[in-house]
This record gives structure tokens, C-alpha cells and sequence, in this order.
């Protein structure tokens, strides 16, 4: 019962935005300092993590490796499971995070004949690439509701997402999408053994408040459905710094911008880092060149070094007189100087 | 050691992404925050629901009406004062009361950037021919 905590904890979320917004005070607390305090800290935060992570060294080349390494001209190297150029790791980097190819191996373990057999599980690889896309669409939508006037990308993609035309008003492709990816990730997790003993308490919280943000947001939409103009102008207000609390912000809204602020301020402290995480593994943004190119350590302390040669010249006078054999002299003696 | 440049670069650019409402409503000082103000009908001050109704629910109004008279020929829509009307958008609403739709129905479409409205596919909006209407 591991996914019973974080659940409790979304639906507190909830129930504060519900109890707290019939008193003007809370509502202001609740609609106002509570989203810029969450932006805050996700702002900070993420700037916190990532410059934390640019300011570690990476010495030496760590990719991990899972191809044919460049070698001899006429063995084919894989330019991109193993990339020896800065221009293969690029490409290397633009397939995973736009497409998760190292989602798309062998992550899948199962008994087959009383064998492990690993095979890559398709579901989960489609599952999040569709999950991920569906959430960059509809938080790019959303720039409707913040940006005055609408950028034309954001209306084109809006038409786009609502193509089918579905009832009234339109229901999107995203809307769908996300919402089925969303309860197969978490079913996944209470489903399939593993995942269900691997899962921690903080790998249901961000399941369960993405699930409340997306239902909260549908149930605007269709259901309990607001005045739109004025959730903008809302919206608009808090952008510019000039918040204007109306009658408009309804106990469904609240609950969307709670989450929404619940899961921006969780933001950086949560493995949801990934998002800017992704670009900075080593073992994957670094091309295989260790061999082909040195790489010196940049913060090598200068070492006090005395090497043989030196020794053998320090004291070449006392070795002779005992009649050591000198390698300088025998060296010269070899090659004929 | 020399990726440093590039991270922060990155990081950079993220921040003015998710920051673009902000500085853009910083820059375009003279756009307005509220949304335009729409042109009421003159003669009526009733709409057929509630103000607060209308302005969240019209579409699944007007949706109801489409399938309630042109599936289940009911064509009477009794308002919520008791009130008779034809559920007819190009009689009712547009004829009677919202002639324009520049100003009124696309001020607050335009404004939330919420699709344009397909009823005129079908429906015409402009008076002269209102008649020939469904």
C-alpha cells in the first residue's frame, strides 16, 4: 500500500482548494501567493539543480557504449550507439530525447521456458513518448490563457489538436491521450510485479497529481465548466503582476491551479528533473573518443616527480665509483654515442 | 569543463521559454488584460439563460438546441423565466439581438483563443437572408 500516502496527499491538495476558497483571505492565499510562491521554487530550483550538475566535472568519457566502437577503417563502427564524433553523441542525444530510444530496449524481463529472457516492452516506451508529447502540446495550448495576443502557433496547434471535432467544445486528441498513457503508467506500476515492488511512494505522487490536473482540467472543460474570458484575464493579471481575485476562480479551478502549483514547487526536489536531467548524462551526451584522443585531467595537481634518469644523474659519480651498472651509459653504449 | 557555457546556455533558454508570459506581458504594456468589451442588444437585457450560464455554457446551449430540433424536431426551448423560445440561432439569437458577430460572438473568441465558432458552416448570419434559414 505504498501508493496510499501520496494519494492521501493529492486529495488534501484537493480538499484545500475546496474548503479554502470560500473565505476572500484564502482565496487570495490560494490563487495568488501560492502559484507565484510554486513558480518561484520551480524557477530557483530548477536553475539550482542543473547549475549544481554543470559545475560537476565529467574528466573523462563515460558513454555507455552499445555498438561497435570505431576502429579499423574496415570494421563499421555504430556512429550512434556508440558515437566517436560530437556530431554522433548530438544525434545520439536528439533520438533519446525526442524519441526516448533507450526506453525501447531490453527493459522487459520474463520467464520463458524457465529462462530469463529480456525483450524491450513496447507499451511502456509507446506509452511515455505519447504521454510526454501530449503534455508538451497541451502546456503549449495553455500559452492562450497567459499570452495576450494568442500567438498564432498556439491557435493552429489548437485547431490541429481538435481536428475530429468532437462534441462541443472540441475535445482534443492530447486531452485523450494523456489521460489513457496516464492510467497505463499507473496501472503498470500496481500491474506488472516488479514495477509494483520497484514503486516508492514519490513514483505515485507525480502519477497521481498529473492524473488530478488532467482530470480537474477536463472536467472544466466539459463538466463543471468556467467562464474562460475570465479565467484569461485571471491568468493575464498574474503574468504582469497585477492579480485581480474574481468571482470567476470556482472551486474547480482552484483545485487545477493548486495541483498544477503542487507539482511546480515538487518540481525540482523530484526525480521530474529528468526534464532537464536528460540533457546532461554523461553516459549518454559524450562521444566515445578515449582512445583516439587524450584526455588530461584539467585540475591534475603538479606532482613532484624524480624520475630514474634523473636519479641515475644525481648520483652517477657515486654509482660508477661502486661499479653499478648505469643505464644512461649503457644505453649509449647500445646505440653507438 | 567547456560544456559549462552550453548548460547554462540551455538553461537560458528554458528559463526565458517558461517565463514567456511574463516578459511578454512586460513588453506589450498596451495590450489589454481584460477581455474587449462586446456590443449588448439594445432592446433586450434577458438573455435566454442566466448571464453567468451564457457565458461558460453557450456552446453546449446551442449545441442542445441543434440536436433537440433538428434530431427530435422539439423546437420550443422554455427558458428558465418561463419564457418561450424558437430554438433557432439565426432567428433567436442573431436575428433578434446579436446582429454582429465581429462584435460580440469573435471579441471574447478571439480574446481566450478558443476556436472560431463553425455555426456559420450552416447557419447565415446576415439578416437578409435569415428567412431562408433552417
Amino acid at each position: 500500500m505504498k501508493a496510499l500516502s501520496p494519494l492521501l496527499a493529492v486529495l488534501a491538495i484537493v480538499g484545500f482548494a475546496v474548503v479554502g476558497g470560500h473565505t476572500h483571505a484564502g482565496l487570495v492565499f490560494l490563487a495568488v501567493f501560492v502559484p507565484y510562491a510554486a513558480f518561484a521554487v520551480f524557477l530557483v530550483g530548477f536553475c539550482y539543480r542543473v547549475a549544481r550538475w554543470a559545475w560537476i566535472p565529467v574528466p573523462f568519457r563515460i558513454p555507455t557504449t552499445c555498438g561497435q566502437q570505431k576502429s579499423l577503417p574496415w570494421i563499421k563502427p555504430a556512429s550512434l550507439d556508440n558515437p566517436s564524433t560530437g556530431w554522433g553523441a548530438f544525434r545520439r542525444m536528439a533520438l533519446e530525447i525526442l524519441l526516448f530510444r533507450s526506453l525501447f530496449r531490453n527493459n522487459r524481463a520474463r520467464l520463458h521456458d524457465r529462462r530469463l529472457v529480456l525483450g524491450e516492452d513496447r507499451y511502456l516506451w509507446l506509452g511515455a513518448l505519447a504521454f510526454h508529447w501530449s503534455l508538451l502540446v497541451i502546456l503549449l495550448r495553455h500559452l492562450r490563457l497567459f499570452v495576450q495576443p494568442v500567438p498564432v502557433f498556439v491557435s493552429v496547434l489548437s485547431r490541429l489538436d481538435g481536428a475530429f471535432q468532437v462534441g462541443t467544445p472540441a475535445l482534443y486528441i492530447s486531452d485523450v491521450v494523456i489521460l489513457g498513457t496516464l492510467v497505463y503508467l499507473t496501472a503498470r506500476r500496481f500491474r506488472n510485479p516488479l514495477a509494483r515492488y520497484l514503486s516508492m511512494p514519490i513514483d505515485y505522487l507525480a502519477l497521481f497529481l498529473l492524473l488530478g490536473i488532467v482530470t480537474s482540467g477536463l472536467l472544466m472543460r466539459f463538466v463543471v465548466r468556467v467562464d474562460v474570458a475570465a479565467i484569461k484575464q485571471f491568468a493575464l493579471g498574474l503574468a504582469v503582476f497585477r492579480p485581480v481575485v474574481t468571482s470567476a476562480i470556482t472551486p474547480i479551478f482552484l483545485v487545477h491551479l493548486l495541483l498544477v502549483s503542487a507539482l511546480a514547487a515538487y518540481f525540482p526536489f523530484s526525480k521530474l528533473m529528468h526534464m532537464g536531467g536528460v540533457f546532461l548524462s554523461p553516459t549518454r551526451n559524450l562521444a566515445n573518443n578515449n582512445r583516439s584522443k587524450r584526455h588530461v585531467n584539467p585540475w591534475n595537481h603538479p606532482v613532484k616527480t624524480h624520475s630514474y634518469a634523473e636519479w641515475e644523474d644525481e648520483f652517477r659519480d657515486k654509482l660508477k665509483t661502486a661499479n653499478l651498472p648505469l643505464e644512461a651509459e649503457d644505453a649509449r653504449q647500445i646505440t653507438g654515442h | 569543463m567547456s560544456d559549462r557555457p552550453l548548460i547554462l546556455a540551455g538553461l537560458t533558454l528554458f528559463v526565458g521559454l517558461v517565463t514567456t508570459p511574463i516578459w511578454h506581458g512586460a513588453l506589450d504594456r498596451k495590450a489589454a488584460l481584460t477581455a474587449p468589451p462586446i456590443q449588448l442588444p439594445a432592446q433586450e437585457k434577458q438573455c435566454v439563460a442566466p448571464a453567468s450560464y451564457m457565458r461558460s455554457s453557450h456552446m453546449q446551449l446551442l449545441e442542445h438546441w441543434r440536436d433537440e430540433a433538428a434530431r427530435d424536431g422539439r423546437r420550443q426551448f422554455v427558458a428558465f423565466n418561463g419564457k418561450i423560445y424558437d430554438k433557432n440561432p439565426t432567428r433567436t439569437c442573431v436575428t433578434q439581438c446579436h446582429t454582429d458577430r465581429k462584435e460580440f460572438c469573435e471579441r471574447c473568441h478571439d480574446y481566450a483563443g478558443v476556436s472560431d465558432p463553425d455555426c456559420w458552416n450552416c447557419h447565415n448570419d446576415s439578416q437578409r437572408t435569415s428567412r431562408s434559414a433552417p
